[in-house]
């Protein structure tokens, strides 16, 4: 039994996926702004923005269809067992997010190849159903990760489910904050790394219109977000304190249950308890209930064999989300603030290289957050249902497949890159008249 | 009620994995007729041609086997486990071609005329092949009867890796290269490219042959190999869906021979579709032949009902979005000009 290739290999695929997920969901947005303001203004300039990201989001689509069905697949081939035991549970989930989806690819590419070809408004419109596609497909698989850690809506007696409640799976506790959570981390993830790529060009000395337009409506759209982003978190946190009290006790590395819990800014945690770091005293508490006072659950409330494996990876991850949260947080509101008091654009080398750095900033964010909500969940697969061990297959050979499809995904996300970029060097479309040339 | 229920999902089932043959099959197809285009001005239009009928329905087409996936452990949690716990060695060489055609086929119009062309090119080509491949002989697979219930109770190898399911994984890369050729060769007739008209109409012919050949050599084989299959296929009833088949299979043949191609699509594709509910009737009532039947295996009622729900959803939704997509496909309003024809031996 290959357990920790087999998590491996699904955390490779996720990590990969969620990416692609976030200019699924956002990216058509930031297209459609760009081809609405076109619409209204007649300013040449935003159709030529509009086309030149339509391209990219088709490449990233592509490979985000890719990486989705390989999700698929890995379900069944890794986890036979939840498959087993739970798919007929929250199946239902994923019946409306193959809708979704489906939706999503044909006005993909309706919209796409459409250029030129239908007329402007109809062309619009065939854009508006993309990212609310996207946005239902991610509420559906959103929901099933949810019901994952908060697993409702059924009834399981000496390991027969019965009286499945499909809408009770569907909007489990854990729905809202997480779905929430994930779409503005889907805003900033798109908005910061579009505006990364112009911010970079234009410390390269491209001061055109084109990229000043190019990085400020993504970057404002992300700074928009960033803020409401920190509540939603907030939210959350409680939200996992009430239901999984294991995963907060693991996102501090908390040994006992106590009252005025404190929180350690890094910091090792070992034998119970962590080590170095910097100590806030009651952050915990607060963060968990809002109150200094209130008591906070610890690791040694359950069994060893019920705690996360990997407390400092669950840590880690959760102070990278929160420092680099931080850091975004107050580049959106030095955005803002200058944008609304003073009329202005910064564009200076400093905030230009710091707008640079968003953008690969928030990828990191965004594993980070996954990754604790996923490492923190374990040892479970179904939160006190199904441990990840009963799930896991027993055929042999799952770490050559993680190796393999890790030298695979290398390849991949290199030959994106490399797209991406021969796109931003190829020549523009001219307006009217469909060329000769075959689309991405 | 239930059982009505879940032949309502067995038939969902069929009819995805049966939309995916045809539709990503011909996908599939045109990858093989990608790689054989040779060189030159004449191959770069017959690629152009080839790219200008399938991109538009690319992507779409291939979510019919994540909807057909869907169903499958929705409906049938049990036999999705054992299929795919079992079955993870051709899936995961499937899973491969499809990352390597998925991103060639994205990344190729950038590629083009840089050192990237060649590579992706070849992944585009070779991952057309292995991908049909290996995902027929899943189903060669199971309906030979070797998946048993169970987390990887099969044999990982000789599970899929048989005279069955060899045949059957032959028999899918051909078939959707014959498709590719019919669907091609009626786009160049609708666009009065006669040339590419003509290039496709013997491709198609060729092919066709090929996969009544094909079709006729698994016979023996099944006999031999899965006897069971073989009686339920040809002495009971499936046998309504292979004569289906070859019927209309051969009349296509004769339609292209006559190069009346306005009802090519539906007879080729017609012939696909008949072999597919022809193996779903031979196999029912087992979902794994002959150890777990379709009510056996089935989720409870209330999951089965959401799944109606799912799929009246997706009747108001995804169908008209469908059919907007293919009529503009239809008739050309999403196709883009191809590099002029030149004459003959005046190819570089």
């Amino acid at each position: 039994m290959d357990l920790i290739a087999a998590r491996n290999l699904q955390a490779l695929s996720l990590g990969f996926h969620i990416i692609l997920v976030c200019f699924g969901v956002a990216f058509p947005v930031f297209v459609l702004i760009m081809e609405g303001l076109h619409l209204r203004t007649r300013d040449d300039l935003y159709r030529r923005i509009a086309r030149r990201w339509a391209k990219a989001m088709a490449i990233l689509f592509a490979v985000g269809v890719v990486s989705g069905t390989i999700l698929s697949f890995e379900l069944g081939i890794l986890w036979p067992e939840f498959m087993r035991q739970y798919g007929d549970v929250f199946g239902f989930a994923f019946a409306l997010e193959g809708t979704a989806f489906f939706v999503e690819a044909i006005f993909m590419a309706i919209y796409v190849l459409g250029w030129d070809r239908l007329s402007e408004r109809t062309h619009f419109l065939s854009g508006l159903p993309i990212p609310i596609a996207g946005l239902f497909g991610s509420l559906f698989v959103i929901s099933v990760n949810g019901w994952m850690n908060n697993p409702v809506g059924f009834d399981q007696v000496n390991g027969v489910v019965s009286n499945i409640r499909p809408l009770a799976v569907l909007f489990n506790d854990f729905f809202w904050h997480q779905f929430v959570h994930m779409i503005l981390a889907a805003f900033m993830v798109a908005g910061f790394m579009t505006a990364s790529v112009y911010a970079v060009a234009m410390l390269r000395g491209r001061r055109d219109r084109f990229a000043r337009v190019a990085m400020i409506v993504p970057l404002t759209i992300a700074a928009l977000v960033t803020p409401v982003q920190l509540v939603v978190g907030d939210w959350a946190a409680r939200t996992v304190a009430n239901e999984q009290p294991i995963k907060l006790a693991a996102i501090e590395g908390l040994g006992q249950t106590q009252s005025n819990a404190p929180w350690h800014l890094f910091g090792w945690y070992s034998d119970g308890e962590v080590q170095g770091g910097l100590a806030i005293p009651n952050m915990l508490s607060i963060l968990a209930y809002h109150d200094p006072n209130a008591i906070v659950q610890g690791l040694d409330s359950v069994p060893d064999s019920d705690r996360p494996d990997k407390i400092n990876v669950v840590r880690m991850a959760f102070q990278t989300m929160i420092i680099i949260g931080s850091g975004l947080a107050l580049l959106s509101t030095v955005h803002l603030w200058v944008w609304w008091r003073r009329r202005r654009i910064i564009s200076g080398k400093w905030f230009l290289m710091a707008v640079g750095a968003a953008g690969p900033a928030s990828i990191v964010a965004l594993e980070s957050g996954w990754i604790t909500t996923e490492v923190g969940r374990q040892p479970w697969i179904v939160y006190n249902y199904m441990r990840t061990s009963d799930a896991v297959t027993t055929a042999t050979g799952i770490p050559v497949a993680w190796i393999v499809l890790g030298v695979v995904y290398l390849g991949l996300m290199f030959g994106v890159i490399w797209a991406l970029r021969r796109l931003a060097h190829s020549p523009e479309e001219p307006p009217g008249g469909p060329t000769g040339s075959g689309d991405a | 009620m239930y059982e009505v229920l879940t032949v309502f999902a067995a038939v969902l089932l069929v009819a995805g994995l049966t939309l995916y043959a045809v539709l990503g099959g011909a996908d599939f197809g045109t990858g093989v007729w990608d790689l054989t285009a040779g060189r030159g001005s004449r191959a770069a239009r017959t690629r152009s041609l080839l790219h200008s009928s399938m991109g538009p329905v690319w992507e779409a087409n291939h979510v019919w086997l994540i909807f057909t996936l869907v169903v499958f452990w929705t409906s049938f949690p049990e036999a999705f486990a054992s299929v795919m716990s079992t079955m993870y060695i051709p899936l995961f060489l499937a899973a491969i071609g499809i990352i390597l055609r998925g991103s060639s086929y994205a990344f190729r119009p950038l590629a083009r005329g840089t050192w990237f062309e060649w590579p992706t090119a070849v992944a585009f080509g070779i991952a057309s092949i292995m991908t049909p491949f290996f995902l027929g002989t899943i189903i060669g697979g199971i309906a030979g009867g070797h998946v048993p219930p169970g987390n990887a109770a099969g044999n990982a190898v000789s599970a899929w890796w048989n005279a069955t399911g060899v045949m059957v994984g032959v028999m899918a890369v051909v078939t959707g290269a014959y498709l590719a050729a019919i669907f091609t060769m009626a786009d160049a007739e609708r666009r009065n490219e006669r040339d590419l008209r003509n290039a496709f109409r013997i491709r198609a012919l060729v092919s066709g042959v090929l996969v009544g050949l094909v079709a006729i050599a698994t016979l023996p084989v099944l006999r031999a190999d899965a006897p069971w299959l073989f009686d339920r296929l040809l002495k009971g009833p499936g046998l309504i869906g292979v004569i289906v088949s070859f019927a209309l299979g051969g009349v296509t043949l004769w339609l292209i021979w006559g190069m009346r191609t306005s009802l090519i699509r539906w007879t080729g594709a017609g012939a696909v579709a008949a072999i597919a509910v022809g193996w779903a009737l031979a196999q029912y009532p087992y979902l794994l032949p002959t150890s777990l039947s379709v009510q056996d295996a089935a989720a409870p009622s209330a999951t089965l009902w959401a799944l109606v729900g799912a799929a009246v959803v997706f009747v108001a939704v995804v169908v008209p979005s469908l059919v907007f997509l293919f009529r503009l496909q239809l008739s050309g309003k999403l196709a883009h000009a191809l590099p002029p024809a030149e004459r003959d031996g005046a190819d570089v």
